[in-house]
């Protein structure tokens, strides 16, 4: 509607010098901005009815959460992208990235969006499960900033678009350190003891520990593996409790002094507890970025197409930022931020820190299980106590069954009698 | 222990078994009304989380699929599954044995193993060109895979009461001018339909409730459970929290209406039995 009375407003100015210019600055408007609802306008000179007569069901399959889909108040993107393009989008989510690849490769489900982190799309390109983009199609990819192009997983983004990025850094509560920490090595200080939370998954915690060691998070021998792991075990005495978004709750309510997590997850916890605060260690962080990409076996590979230019929009990726609290790579909405958001250090670190930031690439799978392996090994290193456990509980459903057998049998007899 | 103290320690006992089991739904309860999204400070009373729920689109229509694809196919499967019972239970016994361990299998099977098994049956299926261009995966196979773990809850729950039935029951019917189809429909069938009822909302509880299967053989679709895993990679929202409350008293109240009802008929029942009695006494005398 508010296009509409804008539009006639320049319609009435303009017809009173000539008729004419009303004609050539109709077109030019509507070139510029198409607008969808009062929150989402996109850009005027790609053309997103296409598909309108079509009935193409897309299905776009995305993390938990991590789309600006209405709730809590804030705007649903998906909805406007009903609506601007005629595509109807089927939604779903996934919880990893390990999940979304086994989907995919047990053939029971097709997609036509999927939205991996960077090794599991080393990997997927790897295998020949995505389809590379035709960037004709995509022209929003312009709006990416250069620094979230070209990471080594997808040299030359063939395959991917960049959607969310963030770093780990350590975050920790100012009231409870003697002195803001620097280094990963504050998590192996003894003074901290039972003080400290631990990523509860392997490839984050071993990130930290290499890093702590000033070796690469991505492992070149099972040596390498060993001499990791041996550091998280030597951890573990002053570890509290290895912790996924558990770690929301302990941070916020002063359980523990530091812990190490993800940067757009930090700025959640300060929100709600101002004593934290947070730090890209020295030694450099992980740079993770989760990127929209279209698998091989696509049906509407076009209009998925569209629906990653759609994400690029700066008005969507605003929507999408808010919602989610990551870190954008469209330069655009980094420009319509809030300062205290902009110029965070915390969501948008210094050029230094992205500089020694290092991304998860696929690992060969005997380094893979290595690491599986000797993370589970040091998980119940010195728990003692459940390796017996099995043992017995094994024992007494064999007496049991045995007994059972027994019973029947001279019950059996008995009644041969 | 005097009997006052043992008295004193039942009932502890009790308390402490129904705390243990009703606890944590009263905790995930209290929380649906908290006003931050912590999950161990409660920080004040608000109901926006039940509200958002409700403009939560892809929570509401994963509810939506999981409410359809639950009652049909647990109506689908307590049909089939009840005349598969009276089939079964009119074979020979060695077979009636073997049809019923038959189907004991896939509710002692690990359901993971059912989905896998059931996920790479249709996966061949769609290799060999059925379903066309989309593939199967989908309602299709959800359904097919919901009856497939339904039928045998139904099998064991209707089988027992059938065999109590009394076998001349039937022949009754015959003798006293049903014909076969009126003997079923009017003598047979009320009497299994308690036991019908209840398999049916087995079948509907294990339905909504079911994740593995359902996460092998969905295809693009998403059911309650699994749209409620996929948020865990963040904190959960309260939604789920306010979510799960609603279904609780929803379910709450179907269990307490239904026995209600159930009592208030046993107790018809028992009146009548008991004038029947009394009229026929006074005959006698």
């Amino acid at each position: 509607m508010r296009k509409l009375t804008k539009f006639r407003k320049l319609a009435a100015a303009l017809a009173a010098v000539c008729l004419t210019a009303v004609f050539t600055a109709a077109p030019a408007l509507a070139a510029d901005e198409i607008e969808v609802n009062e929150d989402i306008s996109v850009s005027g000179d790609y053309d997103w009815r296409r598909f309108a007569n079509d009935h193409i069901t897309l299905n776009v399959y995305n993390w938990g959460l991590y789309i600006s889909d209405g709730s809590d108040d804030s705007v649903n993107v998906i909805s406007a992208f009903e609506e601007l393009t005629g595509i109807k989008v089927n939604y779903t989510t996934f919880d990893s990235n390990e999940s979304l690849y086994a989907k995919m490769k047990s053939g029971g489900a097709s997609y036509d969006v999927i939205f991996p982190s960077e090794y599991m799309i080393g990997k997927m390109a790897k295998e020949g499960m995505l389809a590379p983009l035709n960037y004709d199609n995509i022209p929003n990819f312009a709006n990416i900033g250069e620094k979230y192009t070209d990471w080594d997983f997808d040299p030359a983004n063939v395959y991917s678009v960049p959607y969310t990025w963030g770093t780990t850094g350590l975050i920790y509560n100012t009231t409870m350190v003697e002195e803001p920490p620097t280094s990963w090595s504050a998590l192996w200080d003894v003074e901290y003891t039972n003080n400290v939370l631990m990523f509860n998954n392997s490839r984050d915690a071993y990130a930290i520990a290499a890093k702590m060691l000033g070796l690469s998070l991505n492992p070149q021998s099972v040596e390498e593996v060993t001499t990791v792991m041996d550091a998280l075990k030597q951890q573990k005495n002053v570890v509290q409790a290895y912790v996924m978004d558990e770690i929301f709750d302990k941070m916020e309510g002063g359980e523990a002094a530091m812990a190490p997590y993800y940067a757009g997850d930090a700025l959640t916890m300060i929100d709600e507890n101002p004593d934290l605060a947070f730090v890209h260690p020295e030694e450099g962080v992980n740079f993770f970025v989760d990127s929209m990409c279209i698998p091989a076996n696509a049906k509407n590979k076009e209009a998925a197409e569209m629906f990653i230019n759609y994400m690029c929009e700066p008005s969507v990726g605003l929507a999408n930022c808010d919602y989610i609290g990551y870190s954008t790579p469209i330069t655009a909405v980094w420009e319509m931020l809030d300062d205290d958001l902009k110029y965070s250090k915390i969501a948008y670190p210094d050029q230094e820190v992205l500089d020694k930031a290092e991304v998860f690439t696929t690992l060969p799978d005997e380094i893979n299980a290595a690491m599986d392996a000797q993370w589970s090994e040091m998980k119940s290193f010195e728990e003692g106590g459940s390796g017996w456990m099995v043992i017995v509980m094994l024992l007494v459903a064999l007496a049991i069954s045995g007994f059972n057998i027994w019973r029947k049998l001279r019950k059996k007899s008995r009644d041969s009698y | 222990m005097n009997k006052k103290q043992s008295v004193l320690l039942q009932r502890t006992y009790i308390v402490l078994v129904f705390c243990f089991m009703y606890l944590p739904i009263a905790v995930m309860i209290a929380f649906s009304f908290n006003q931050s999204k912590s999950r161990s400070y409660f920080t004040g009373f608000t109901l926006d989380w039940y509200k958002s729920l409700f403009h939560n689109e892809m929570i509401l229509s994963a509810l939506g699929s999981s409410l359809v694809l639950a009652l049909a196919s647990s109506i689908l499967a307590t049909v089939l599954g009840t005349l598969a019972t009276i089939g079964i239970n009119s074979m020979s016994r060695r077979s009636q044995l073997l049809i019923n361990n038959i189907s004991y299998v896939p509710v002692v099977n690990p359901e993971i193993i059912t989905g896998v098994s059931l996920m790479l049956l249709f996966v061949m299926a769609q290799n060999f060109g059925i379903g066309g261009e989309g593939g199967i995966f989908g309602w299709t196979t959800l359904l097919i895979a919901h009856i497939t773990f339904n039928v045998p809850y139904v099998i064991f729950n209707v089988g027992p009461k059938l065999r109590q039935l009394d076998p001349s029951l039937y022949n009754a019917a015959l003798d006293l001018g049903c014909t076969p189809r009126q003997a079923f429909s009017k003598v047979i069938l009320p009497q299994l339909s308690p036991a019908i009822l209840s398999a049916f909302l087995i079948s509907l509880t294990y339905s909504i409730d079911d994740f593995m299967i359902s996460y092998f053989n969905s295809g693009t679709m998403q059911t309650l459970p699994i749209a409620i895993y996929s948020m865990t990679r963040k904190k959960v929202s309260p939604e789920i929290n306010a979510l799960s409350a609603v279904m609780f008293c929803v379910i709450l109240t179907i269990i307490l209406i239904s026995n209600a009802l159930d009592s208030r008929a046993y107790r018809r029942n028992q009146k009548a039995i008991r004038k029947a009695m009394q009229a026929e006494g006074e005959g006698v005398r």
